[in-house]
């Protein structure tokens, strides 16, 4: 198992590198003037130039990435344009309502999906397995803001039993947590849910009628153990690999969740700064978040191996 | 052991415990909740024009002068000034008792680096040191003014309320380049700035400032009068998003959304606990801003004939505004401020004649070449600007090439003065507050300095003399007389177009009284109810 992990973690940081390479690359090549946009309206052409010179931008291509991965490798992910604040502050200050989200929404998605996908496969063509098709389609279907607009009316405003926007902290206030965390993770997890629902679905379909299962019965055993133990524990590595590839999912749709609720995450970060055409934060958050999706994914596959010993070879 | 029946009851004790009355934040009566339009990127409020960072400059910060309901600069910082017979030397004296937030006293010498540093920002500041000899500090509470001519509007732009204002910081924060923002925020105002809980985009909170010294005398108005802080801590959330920004309000998560949507007005109108008061009697005013370097807007004569078809009233009722909200008939300043004049606007009136027009821009010399409008996609009110604009340049015969965009890419690309062929321009829409429109000296997009204007960059010789003029006049009526003939050569060169003036109310609670006028301040204003 050691062996498998240290060569998953080497696989992983070529694509790494690549990411970042990409990144710059295509920060390097977009157009706007970070000098300029610093300097302001007043600045005249010689200010922005002298500007320019301080910030290295008139240096070439392959020697301003050297240096970039360098201080990236150090830790320093550069310098908001606007705001003068490292962009490592800027993640900081937002990750945990960002991770909050997902994990919550994870969660919820999870809850759902895995055991309604494993009810509609227990009895195909059922009633569950009908509402699962349907919540499927639903799931799918309903733009994130049409969800998230229907729950902040429902129970934000007419029941008043959540806040309509905002973000606090587990760790400041548990009960002030909940109340800001559930709706927006809520509406976030709905194609999330519907997605793990179709795949356990399909999986244990797949299981459930091989011989192992049937032996399980014959021997004796309940339903219940016949479905978690020898079902779901043996369809679990398609659904943890399609539940860590659905962290892009997540952190797509955190972008519309976070600003429909007002929570200071990631996503409205990126769009902010998309916005202003401030790079090094655009920069820096699209790495930290690719450089999660690989942790995310190594983490799956590790998971996956420790789970199935086949994966393992 | 986690039980199934152990799962149901605490998930109904949970359930039950979110379904209790006032489960959801409320408000806390002794901070004050308030949404700004737009997000607190730059706190540094003479690198940047923007309107958000004035607002948070006023709590942060204080200046030497403020202005009162009938515009005219009232002693702020100072105790009261002394002026020689002939003008050429002002002194001031600070109020004693004056502190930063660091609780070092406030001197003369803050003063000065002060304003060197907004003077490089700031064209009224330009004017008024390229008018002095000297700026110094007399001791620790006097500041001395030695002019080489007399700038009989020292007060005025000392207390200016349009972008930059002159703000007073430390000394050692206004040696600060003046193109680089300055990273730490100590003021003397009356709130101070809590920099550990400000996140980026998302939230900015002050604490009130218990070493602040309000004048003793005077009444609140405006900038000007006592400034006294009644709230401990004021919040700033932005919330980009409209509609959860108005149910918020609705909710009581929020005391004071500062720009309400426009079309969700009438649901804040509807609840009884929401007031919906008008903060700035200046409104706003929409302009065109033709490109005067490039064809065919550097001929006057075409910009005139644009001019002439122009109806102000068809351009505010497509951004939206209700017939009580929106004002035609808008000159080069707001209307029912000191400066406001009809003089020559008559050239409005009756039905517009495109006929007429078209025949005098091909006169001109329009050769049918494409004219670059730079549409935008948000918001809603430049969009609606930009798109009547270009349907009426088109009804003029143009050749408009629309292109749009966000807005943040309007203002990258509106500072480009290469050829409209080549990624620059010809049109852009914007508008500004009324506030920074009230009189020559601050007014950008009337300047016609050439390449050192605001971006468009006209040439108006008359114009910049009449600026001038204006700026050495004393007396409020022939300053209007300025005032008047700076409209009608406005007309005749045409820096820009006004396409009318429309007002945008807060929102707040009811309970929320004393809002000043002009801008989001925060003294003075009180919940009901609190000691």
């Amino acid at each position: 198992m050691l062996g498998y992990a240290l060569r998953r973690v080497a696989a992983s940081v070529p694509v790494a590198f690549c990411v970042a390479l990409f990144v710059f690359a295509l920060l390097y090549l977009a157009p706007g003037d970070p000098a300029a946009l610093m300097a302001g309206d007043a600045a005249s052409p010689a200010d922005i130039e002298k500007l320019r010179a301080a910030l290295g931008l008139d240096r070439p291509f392959l020697t301003r990435f050297v240096e970039w991965l360098w201080r990236i490798l150090h830790g320093d992910l550069g310098t908001s344009v606007f705001t003068g604040i490292p962009v490592a502050t800027l993640i900081g200050q937002r990750v945990l309502a960002t991770f909050s989200l997902m994990i919550v929404a994870l969660l919820i998605a999870s809850g759902i999906g895995v055991p309604m996908g494993a009810l509609a496969a227990y009895r195909p063509g059922g009633a569950a397995d009908r509402a699962v098709m349907v919540g499927g389609v639903l799931g799918f279907s309903v733009p994130v803001f049409v969800t998230g607009y229907l729950l902040s009316y429902i129970f934000a405003y007419r029941l008043g039993w959540f806040a309509v926007q905002g973000f606090v902290s587990p760790f400041a206030d548990f009960g002030g947590f909940l109340r800001t965390i559930l709706l927006p993770a809520a509406s976030l997890a709905g194609a999330y849910a519907a997605l793990i629902a179709r795949i356990t679905r399909a999986t244990m379909l797949d299981v459930l009628a091989q011989d192992h299962v049937r032996t399980a019965r014959a021997k004796g055993l309940g339903e219940a153990r016949v479905v978690i133990v020898h079902g779901l524990s043996n369809a679990a590595a398609p659904i943890l690999t399609v539940m860590g590839m659905g962290a892009a999912v997540l952190l797509g749709g955190a972008v519309v969740t976070e600003t429909v609720f007002g929570i200071p995450g990631l996503g409205r970060l990126t769009v902010d700064a998309v916005l202003r055409r401030d790079y090094p934060v655009i920069q820096g958050v699209t790495l930290f978040l690719a450089f999660i999706f690989v942790a995310v994914n190594l983490g799956v596959d590790l998971l996956c191996a420790a789970i199935d010993p086949r994966v393992r070879q | 052991m986690l039980t199934r029946r152990g799962m149901i009851g605490g998930a109904a004790a949970l359930a039950g415990a979110m379904a209790l009355p006032g489960c959801a934040p409320r408000l806390d009566g002794r901070v004050l909740r308030f949404v700004p339009q737009a997000d607190l990127a730059s706190l540094d409020p003479i690198w940047t024009t923007a309107s958000v960072t004035r607002t948070h400059g006023y709590m942060v910060y204080d200046t030497l002068f403020g202005i009162d309901a009938a515009f005219r600069p009232q002693p702020q910082m100072i105790e009261g000034f002394e002026r020689d017979a002939d003008g050429l030397r002002w002194t001031m004296r600070l109020r004693p008792g004056l502190r930063f937030h660091d609780g070092e006293p406030v001197r003369a010498r803050d003063c000065v680096a002060s304003l060197e540093r907004w003077s490089h920002r700031d064209a009224m500041g330009q004017a008024l040191f390229a008018a002095a000899d000297a700026v110094t500090a007399q001791g620790d509470r006097d500041l001395v003014f030695r002019l080489k001519e007399p700038f009989p509007l020292l007060p005025d732009a000392l207390g200016k309320l349009g972008v930059n204002v002159p703000f007073i910081m430390p000394e050692r924060h206004a040696r600060t380049s003046p193109f680089v923002q300055v990273s730490e925020m100590v003021g003397s105002g009356p709130y101070r700035f809590l920099d550990g809980e400000r996140i980026v985009g998302a939230r900015a909170a002050y604490a009130r400032f218990d070493g602040y010294v309000p004048r003793a005398a005077g009444r609140a108005e405006w900038t000007s009068g006592p400034k006294h802080a009644r709230f401990d801590r004021v919040e700033w959330t932005v919330i980009p998003d409209p509609a959860t920004a108005s149910i918020a309000l609705r909710n009581r998560e929020i005391d004071w959304l500062e720009v309400p949507s426009i079309d969700l007005l009438p649901l804040i109108a509807g609840d009884p606990a929401l007031a919906l008061p008008e903060i700035d009697p200046t409104g706003a005013v929409a302009i065109l801003r033709p490109n005067h370097l490039w064809p065919p807007f550097d001929n006057p004569a075409i910009r005139r004939a644009v001019l002439r078809v122009v109806r102000q009233d068809g351009f505010m009722a497509a951004a939206g505004f209700a017939r009580e909200a929106r004002r035609s008939g808008v000159g080069v300043f707001p209307p029912d401020t000191p400066l406001a004049t009809s003089a020559g606007l008559d050239l409005w009136q009756g039905e517009p004649d495109f006929d007429r027009a078209r025949a005098e821009i091909r006169a001109a010399g329009y050769d049918g070449g494409p004219v670059v409008v730079m549409g935008t996609t948000d918001p809603p009110i430049l969009r609606a600007l930009a798109e009547v604009g270009a349907d009426l340049l088109r009804r003029c015969g143009f050749n408009v090439d629309y292109q749009v965009m966000d807005w943040n890419a309007v203002i990258q690309r509106r500072a480009r003065r290469v050829r409209p062929s080549e990624g620059g321009w010809n049109v852009f829409f914007t508008h500004w507050t009324g506030l920074d429109l009230l009189n020559p000296a601050g007014h950008m997009s009337l300047r016609g300095n050439g390449e050192k204007a605001w971006f468009g960059w006209p040439t108006a010789p008359r114009l910049e003399a009449l600026r001038a003029q204006w700026m050495r006049e004393a007396d409020p009526a022939a300053q209007k007389r300025i005032a008047e003939q700076i409209q009608l050569q406005a007309l005749e060169d045409v820096p820009y177009i006004p396409l009318g003036q429309f007002h945008m109310p807060t929102a707040c609670s009811r309970s929320l009284s004393g809002l000043l006028h002009g801008l989001p301040l925060f003294w003075n204003v009180e919940r009901a109810g609190n000691a």
